[in-house]
């Protein structure tokens, strides 16, 4: 404020020019330098996190959607396969086939490097299911050469990727260092080589011992059953709830007291309505532990602020002189709404909505009350209401698994799982900014 | 909010309606995170073996695990916690007050408890239950007299030792590998220093004595972890000179990052550890709701898959896995074969 006082000095009034700047104008102007400066310095350390944080996710998750796989052709005897079928444990007679299949094989291509059996057990990862599962869906390929991809340890993998280097590696039951050789040798042949991993993409969860069969499609079903539910409740029951209160509902101490509550309600930390879903849903209301229908009700019900919040905010933009209007030309009250303000709100509502959906999509913490983390993603729902009401993960709750697991394999799962979950934040995010851009009217 | 209730609840109910039509049809675990592992291996074999669904298996620890075990009989509760200790007598009666009267208990296996650190930190190579007992517990003797617990440095109660900061990582309350830490590590160093001694004849009654002994420093020297061996693992690799509690199973996985001590000159592994001379072990359970069998379909299939020698025998994957075969699977496989509940009733 003291600017803009001119005290002229005392030899008459100074002249100032335009075009040569005084002290002041120059403080002026420097401070402003000054301050654009700390506002990019702001977004640069901003971008510079954002950079951090791409790339560590990228370095650390795209490995896993590599996998390391043991190429192989072989037979299956209509005797070996009845032999394995009266085992109990069936999967790992068809493992020890492969071993042997493996194991022929490379005697007959001549390979210059000493190994065992034991060693092939410790490269290949546990193929036996697959095989098994590939052979009673195909009975008549028993007895016909039949090639398979099968992943390779979480070891291998890990060396032919980076994570695991000679220095580091130390014997052990799972990996000896003289294995190396032969996984080396095995490269050159062809035999051992990186694939993309469409199972990470589409596959189930699995066995803490078998990081290579892994997928995170399960839980994308249940993250998506989930996600319908939230949509499905929270959409209707926000907007009915927000044009109630913004249009019909007088203005007294208990509407006061309502929205007072909803903003509360957006602020409470999301593991109290984790806990709010286990006593209410599942011990009162007796819903199966682990669905994705109960954990859609939870996350409905921390969605459901935002929606009203976001639909109010849109509701209120509406000039009302659009309601006037329609008022006027002798529309009544719901007519004006449904007619009128409402279409002209959509856009902000869906924006809202998809926002809303797109951070419940994101949540874990109350999931992890509700059952939905361990290894709970092993089925795929086989039927519409089974995707609601069967076990299930979700996609968070099932990274935040993987991230607990010892096997050092499992860690980059957890970190490829995340850049799914992101590609679809980025997805929803991406909508609503379409929508808003598409439809938004301003006035 | 009224608005909002009601309008849940009302879905809420007509979509109760829809689910409780359809039986559950998989089996439900959960329980330890210690058993998780296993359990997953064995429910995912499981799967792939049998025609049945694969059972799903929660965390949570031992102690949430028997409490939800025990809340009653019913396609709403679960049919099997996974416990890294014994039920105790409290979680019985609990269990029986719910009507979950009769409970098939199955051992699995040992499980070694072991002292890592980081691998480039500090040579913690050899460690006995008197150090851990002189660097962790409240209350150590000192010259012959009872003290709050004056160590800061591992070298000042043995020169052996190197001279670093005291900082331990130990399994927080709710987890069973705890309990084994409190009895098998802090209340038999308790003993060797001779502090026990010392605090009964203080006057102290032999149950104040232990409790006592149990009782770990608490101006964060020790801190316990409520989350899993990987959190564990994550404050090691962030702090060279801290000790790490995990199971034998996570150190083979991480062998990479993380080097073991001896215990009272033992080194860790599935032998030391099935022949009794490592001393840091403690059996690994599963508990059955016998009322569920016949009701889930698979559940005593499952319940004598995992304890099958093809499964969790010596040479089965949950001992590729780092599980120490018990040597009396035979009889915990007719036990399931019988169905015979604990109290020896069938």
């Amino acid at each position: 404020m003291t600017d803009t006082i001119m005290i002229p000095a005392a030899d008459g009034p100074k002249k100032s020019s335009l075009l040569v700047q005084d002290a002041r104008t120059r403080k002026r102007n420097a401070a402003e330098t000054r301050f654009r400066i700390y506002g990019m310095a702001a977004i640069g350390v901003g971008l510079l996190f954002l950079v951090f944080l791409f790339t560590s996710i990228l370095r650390s998750g795209l490995p896993a959607f590599t996998q390391t796989v043991v190429e192989i052709e072989f037979t299956l005897t209509q005797e070996q396969f009845d032999t394995a079928e009266t085992k109990m444990l069936k999967t790992g007679e068809y493992q020890n086939i492969f071993v042997s299949a493996l194991t022929e094989q490379l005697d007959a291509s001549g390979l210059k490097v000493d190994f065992d059996n034991k060693a092939i057990e410790r490269i290949v990862g546990k193929p036996g299911g697959t095989i098994r599962s590939f052979f009673l869906e195909n009975p008549d390929r028993i007895g016909t050469p039949a090639s398979f991809e099968l992943a390779a340890s979480s070891r291998v993998d890990g060396y032919l990727n980076g994570r695991v280097t000679r220095d580091t590696l130390v014997d052990s039951r799972f990996l000896m260092a003289t294995d190396l050789d032969l996984v080396d040798a095995l490269e050159d042949a062809g035999i051992i080589k990186g694939a993309f991993n469409w199972n990470f993409v589409t596959g189930k969860d699995s066995g803490v011992d078998n990081p290579g069969g892994a997928g995170l499609g399960a839980s994308v079903i249940g993250s998506f059953f989930m996600m319908l539910v939230v949509l499905f409740l929270s959409l209707p029951i926000g907007v009915a709830a927000s044009i109630y209160l913004e249009e019909f509902a007088p203005k007294n101490r208990w509407t006061d007291l309502i929205e007072v509550n909803i903003s509360n309600l957006a602020a409470v930390p999301s593991i109290v309505f984790g806990i709010l879903g286990l006593a209410v849903f599942i011990q009162f209301a007796g819903f199966p532990q682990s669905a994705p229908l109960v954990g859609g009700l939870v996350l409905t019900l921390m969605t459901l602020p935002t929606i009203i919040i976001s639909t109010r905010a849109s509701l209120a933009a509406v000039p009302p002189s659009i309601r006037d209007a329609a008022l006027g030309v002798g529309a009544s009250k719901m007519q004006s709404v449904f007619h009128h303000v409402l279409p002209l709100a959509m856009p902000g509502i869906l924006t809202g909505t998809i926002i809303g959906l797109a951070q419940a999509l994101g949540e874990t913490a109350p999931l992890l009350l509700i059952g939905m983390v361990g290894f709970v993603a092993r089925e795929y729902p086989e039927t519409f209401v089974g995707g609601f009401t069967d076990a299930n993960s979700a996609m968070p709750a099932q990274i935040y698994t993987w991230a607990s697991r010892a096997d050092p394999g499992f860690y980059e799962k957890a970190w490829g799982g995340i850049i799914i979950l992101l590609l679809f934040l980025i997805t929803m995010n991406a909508i609503a900014v379409l929508l808003r851009r598409r439809f938004e009217r301003r006035w | 909010m009224s608005l909002m209730k009601l309008a849940t609840s009302a879905l809420a109910l007509s979509a109760m309606a829809a689910t409780t039509a359809a039986a559950r049809d998989q089996v439900q675990i959960a329980g330890s995170s210690t058993v998780l592992p296993y359990a997953s291996i064995v429910a995912e074999a499981f799967g792939e073996n049998f025609d049945f669904p694969t059972p799903v298996v929660e965390s949570g620890g031992s102690s949430s695990g028997l409490k939800r075990f025990c809340e009653g009989v019913g396609e709403n509760t679960i049919d099997i916690a996974n416990a890294s200790r014994a039920i105790r007598e409290k979680e019985i009666k609990a269990c029986a007050e719910a009507g979950v009267t009769d409970i098939i208990e199955v051992r699995i296996g040992y499980d070694g408890i072991v002292f890592a650190s980081q691998i480039d930190g500090p040579a913690y190579t050899a460690f006995q239950p008197a150090d851990i007992f002189n660097a962790l517990g409240s209350k150590v003797l000192v010259d012959g007299a009872i003290v709050d617990n004056p160590h800061s440095q591992w070298a000042d109660f043995n020169t052996d030792l190197p001279a670093s900061d005291i900082v331990a990582f130990i399994p927080g309350t709710k987890h069973g590998t705890r309990e084994v830490f409190e009895d098998k590590v802090l209340l038999q160093g308790c003993e060797d220093t001779g502090a026990m001694e010392a605090m009964m004849a203080s006057g102290m009654s032999e149950d104040d004595a232990e409790d006592a002994c149990i009782d770990v420093r608490q101006d964060g020297a020790s801190v316990d972890i409520d989350g899993d061996y990987t959190e564990t693992l994550a404050r090691i690799d962030a702090n060279p000179n801290g000790i790490g509690i995990f199971g034998l199973a996570f150190y083979e996985n991480n062998q990479d990052k993380l080097k073991v001590a001896t215990m009272g000159g033992v080194a860790p592994s599935t032998e030391t550890i099935s022949t009794g001379e490592y001393p840091v072990s403690r059996p690994l359970f599963f508990y059955v709701k016998k009322a569920h069998i016949g009701v889930i379909p698979g559940l005593k299939e499952f319940a004598s898959f995992f304890v099958a020698d093809e499964i969790a025998g010596p040479d089965g994957p949950l001992s590729a896995y780092g599980l120490v075969a018990d040597p009396e699977l035979a009889a915990t496989q007719t036990a399931i074969e019988a169905e015979t509940t604990m109290g020896g009733g069938n």
